[in-house]
């Protein structure tokens, strides 16, 4: 029972982590680019929702609808200012781009909001459920998580596979030079792209933040960072859905590595956990082909 | 009409193309041959944008495509199959065609542009729904050819359509190609190395060496000429 | 004029190692002057930025020259400050208590930078299968994970847990200043960190950094053996910021889980952007602004009488706009920069017929 506990309690939380992946993979699939600073821009969205909701008394779903516009117009923007620059550039150079963007992004929440903790309420209970006398590590607002995040994937999945924008904007990420004969304003796609996946990312920084009492803060995400791209490699970095059972294997195995080694040192176990994996296969587990930049 | 004008191309030092003027005639195919790194290749790429011409202009059915961005080039009619991996390989079968028919909006002209191909290249249909980069060489060339077709083109270029193909595959494009001009009236520029079955289904040919035409003329007229194949054409 | 000009001819006709030791010399007697003349505060301050130096020199060797990119120097500096606290704090050379020598810092700072590199090599092996977003973060992980290692429950007691560990402070010899004795250190580190870096990116394992980071296909191809030279490259940086780490430790007296935030890491990487990937004189002036820029940010402040929010956040906002700014308005740091100026002005001089050709 413990362990079935463990395994809820982990998936549940991976859940979490996975809906920060779904927001790198929709970015590395339009521009290779793996965001770095999306714990950042993820925080900043965030802390617009919880400031009108906390502060204001704005309605729960206002908040969350704003927060989600913020970020697609967030993303939007760092893509036409920051991105587009560097993109065919080395790797490195975006790499050091989005890091500025997050140091940056931290700063001015942090000049903003102050470098305090703040407590964004959950709008469901986080109260556990019970079968019988028994304790169930899953509680009402990760039920909402859960289907807010199977939502997120299925529309995403109908808008890449069945939508012709989906269409071009796959096209204008495998293949620019083709896609761009064929009359797709790629600039235009890889801009919704970077909208998109910040839109998402904002989703889920509204719905985490509400989990635990330790995200509102500037740096409140950093973490999250390298648990989401875990998740993110596992799947390949390309695949939502690969993102989603990434996000859950690391939850459940962070959740039994705590309970059965230490709670004390995640950081140490996430880092554990990512060098294992890239160790099996350097470009992800369930990668299909080799990276390559297009 | 598509009418080049004292084209000049350059990647930094090379000037792949060095002054290329070249008139092509409507509704006909003309087969542009040359050696390796001539600048057939070059020559495609700035007809459709690709490569931005120093100097030099260029002109489709009144229209300058020298200053048109190149996503707008496929709304002039243009449509252009790329040399070797020209179809998207993590894509479907399908969703290559789908995307070379998206430009137009609409739908139904889209189905109908697709039964055609489907039509003219029965080993797609078979395999709508595999990923591109599951097809044999020859059907990705098919792909190419068929998505080109899907934008409904007035003029279609393309880059070694026969490149490592089997000579009957290779005859099959040809005959494609000829049927195309013939019975739709279609304009093509067909760039190829292997110049003798270029040569039989082109009307007009052009002869490229180090970025200039240094012959052109009716097809059957530079296949006869003895001394010009010997020296460019390789046969 | 002509005097100078063959004087200057003589010189570059020096051996490298030669010029590298002249520098190295003449700046350490300079800077030790200068020392001298700096009250405490300026000396904690020039004690800050030599280790600083040492730190982003090394990054800026690995990324700028191996072209790897480590965000998790930061990590090596923990190693490196948490081996310093456990040898004093276990103190196994016998008379070290009181520092009736200073001579022991030398062994102890050497076993610093050796475990520190140590661990660059474990770190480096795994690096060198990976590339691009890859070992950005995978070096992120590391960045954030080595230095929650001490609050391990069952290393707490051998690791001091979230408090850290205590770290006596090096007694000056004589009557020199405490201060100014904690500046001399890690200065006198700082000129035998940028010498040995100095010679070795001039030397034959520079060229291999150079040409692994410029074509790995045709490095293998000429026989270099990639994986094992930018196992290397890891190596010598962390074994940098393992000393800086020590120093660290031996300047703030202790080492504690919580002064390796990932935002050390990123301004190390910060620095060596700003100062341009790959110069050693662009690491000097990138650790300059990032140990300075927090306290002209509190200087501003009194003056302008900011929010402690803002002023707080400023260095942070200031790394981060300098890693953007390098990345797309000055792809070369600060020393490109002053190199692309010199060669301008050289250039005009020329024009001018003021130099010789
Ligand atoms: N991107 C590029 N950068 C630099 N030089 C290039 C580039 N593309 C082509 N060139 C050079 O321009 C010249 C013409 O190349 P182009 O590709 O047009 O030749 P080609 O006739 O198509 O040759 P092939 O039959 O081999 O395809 C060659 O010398 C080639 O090396
Ligand atoms: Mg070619």
């Amino acid at each position: 029972m413990n362990f079935l506990n463990d395994v809820i309690y982990g998936a549940a939380n991976g859940v979490i982590y996975a809906a920060f992946a779904l927001a790198l993979v929709l970015i590395w699939r339009s521009t290779r680019i793996v965001n770095f600073s999306q714990g950042g821009m993820l925080m900043f969205t965030t802390f617009i929702g919880w400031e009108l909701v906390q502060r204001h008394g704005v309605n729960y779903w206002v908040g969350l609808a704003v927060a989600i516009i913020a970020g697609l117009l967030l993303g939007a923007i760092v893509e036409r200012l920051l991105v587009r620059p560097v993109e065919n550039g080395p790797p490195l150079n975006a790499v050091i781009v989005t890091l500025g963007l997050l140091l940056v992004l931290q700063a001015v929440a942090g000049m903003i909001w102050g470098n305090g903790l703040s407590s964004y309420a959950p709008r469901f209970s986080l109260n556990y459920y019970h079968v019988g006398h028994r304790v169930i590590l899953f509680s009402p607002d990760y039920l909402f998580i859960v289907i807010a995040v199977l939502v997120v994937l299925v529309a995403l999945f109908v808008l890449f596979q069945l939508s012709p924008l989906g269409l071009r904007m796959r096209a204008s990420a495998f293949n620019p030079e083709v896609a761009r004969l064929l009359g797709v304003r790629v600039g235009r796609m890889l801009t919704l792209g970077w909208a998109l996946a910040a839109g998402v990312g904002a989703l889920a920084g509204v719905l985490i933040a509400g989990t635990a009492p330790n995200y509102m803060n500037p740096n409140g995400f950093d973490e999250l960072l390298i648990l989401g791209f875990t998740a993110a490699v596992i799947g390949g970095l390309d695949s939502p859905v690969g993102a989603v059972v990434g996000g859950v294997i690391v939850g459940v195995a962070l959740q039994v590595l705590d309970d059965y080694v230490s709670n004390d040192i995640d950081p140490f176990f996430i880092f554990a956990l990512l060098l294992v994996i890239l160790m099996i296969r350097p470009n992800g587990i369930f990668a299909r082909r080799t990276v390559r930049r297009v | 009409m598509l009418e080049l004008r004292d084209v000049v191309a350059t990647y930094g030092a090379v000037r792949a193309l060095d002054g290329v003027s070249l008139s092509v005639t409507d509704g006909a195919i003309t087969a542009v041959l040359g050696a390796n790194g001539a600048g057939k290749t070059t020559l495609l790429r700035t007809v459709n944008g690709l490569v931005r011409p120093a100097s030099g202009s260029i002109k489709y059915a009144g229209r300058d495509l020298v200053a048109a961005p190149v996503e707008q080039v496929v709304t002039f009619g243009l449509a252009h199959v790329p040399e070797g991996r020209g179809v998207i390989t993590e894509l479907t079968v399908e969703e290559n065609l789908r995307l070379g028919g998206l430009w137009r909006g609409n739908r139904k002209e889209s189905a109908d542009s697709l039964g055609t191909v489907y039509e003219m290249f029965p080993p797609l249909a078979d395999r709508r729904t595999q990923p591109a980069d599951t097809l044999s060489g020859g059907e990705r060339q098919m792909l190419a050819i068929g998505r080109a077709l899907m934008s409904r083109p007035t003029l279609l270029l393309l880059d070694e359509p026969s490149l490592g193909l089997a000579p009957r595959v290779t005859a099959q494009i040809m005959a494609t190609l000829r049927r195309l001009s013939r019975e739709q009236g279609m304009t093509v520029v067909l760039v190829e190395q292997n110049a003798r079955s270029a040569l039989s289904v082109a009307d007009v040919a052009v002869v490229l060496n180090l970025g200039r035409i240094v012959a052109q003329g009716n097809a059957d007229e530079l296949a006869a000429d003895e001394k010009l194949r010997h020296a460019y054409l390789g046969f | 004029m002509s005097g100078l000009a063959a004087m200057g001819r003589r010189w570059l006709r020096l051996p490298t190692l030669v010029r590298h030791l002249v520098v190295a010399l003449v700046g350490l007697g300079v800077l030790l002057a200068i020392s001298e003349a700096l009250s405490e505060y300026r000396n904690t301050q020039l004690a800050e930025i030599a280790y600083t130096v040492c730190a982003v020199a090394g990054l800026t060797l690995l990324t700028g020259l191996s072209g790897q990119i480590s965000l998790g120097n930061g990590a090596f500096m923990f190693v490196g400050a948490y081996t310093v606290a456990l040898l004093l704090k276990h103190h196994p050379f016998g008379g070290i208590t009181g520092y009736q020598s200073n001579w022991w810092l030398v062994p102890v700072l050497i076993l610093a930078v050796l475990v520190a590199a140590a661990v660059g090599g474990l770190v480096g092996v795994a690096a060198a299968r990976l590339r691009g977003p890859y070992l950005a973060g995978i070096t992120l992980a590391l960045a954030i994970g080595l230095p929650s290692l001490p609050k391990y429950q069952h290393l707490q007691s051998q690791l001091g847990g979230h408090a850290g560990i205590p770290i006596s402070a090096p007694a000056p010899p004589g009557s020199i200043d405490y201060f100014r004795w904690q500046a001399w250190i890690c200065l006198i580190a700082m000129v035998i960190t940028l010498f040995l870096l100095a010679n070795l990116a001039s030397s034959r394992v520079g060229r291999a950094f150079k040409a692994v980071r410029d074509d790995e296909i045709s490095a293998s191809l000429a026989g270099l053996p990639v994986a094992r030279i930018q196992i290397l490259a890891f190596v010598v940086s962390a074994a940098a910021a393992g000393l800086a780490g020590g120093l660290f430790g031996l300047i703030s007296l202790d080492a504690g889980p919580d002064s390796f935030p990932l935002s050390l890491s990123l301004g190390l990487l910060a620095a060596a952007v700003f100062g341009g990937l790959g110069s050693l004189p662009g690491a000097v002036y990138g650790a300059i602004l990032i140990t300075l820029l927090p306290q002209w940010a509190t200087d501003l402040s009194h003056q302008v009488s900011l929010s402690s929010k803002i002023v707080n956040n400023l260095p942070l906002l200031v790394y981060g706009a300098a890693l953007m700014l390098a990345m797309l308005a000055v792809p070369f740091g600060l020393q490109g920069l002053l190199r692309r100026g010199w060669h301008q002005v050289r250039d005009w001089r020329r024009r001018d017929g003021l130099a010789p050709g």
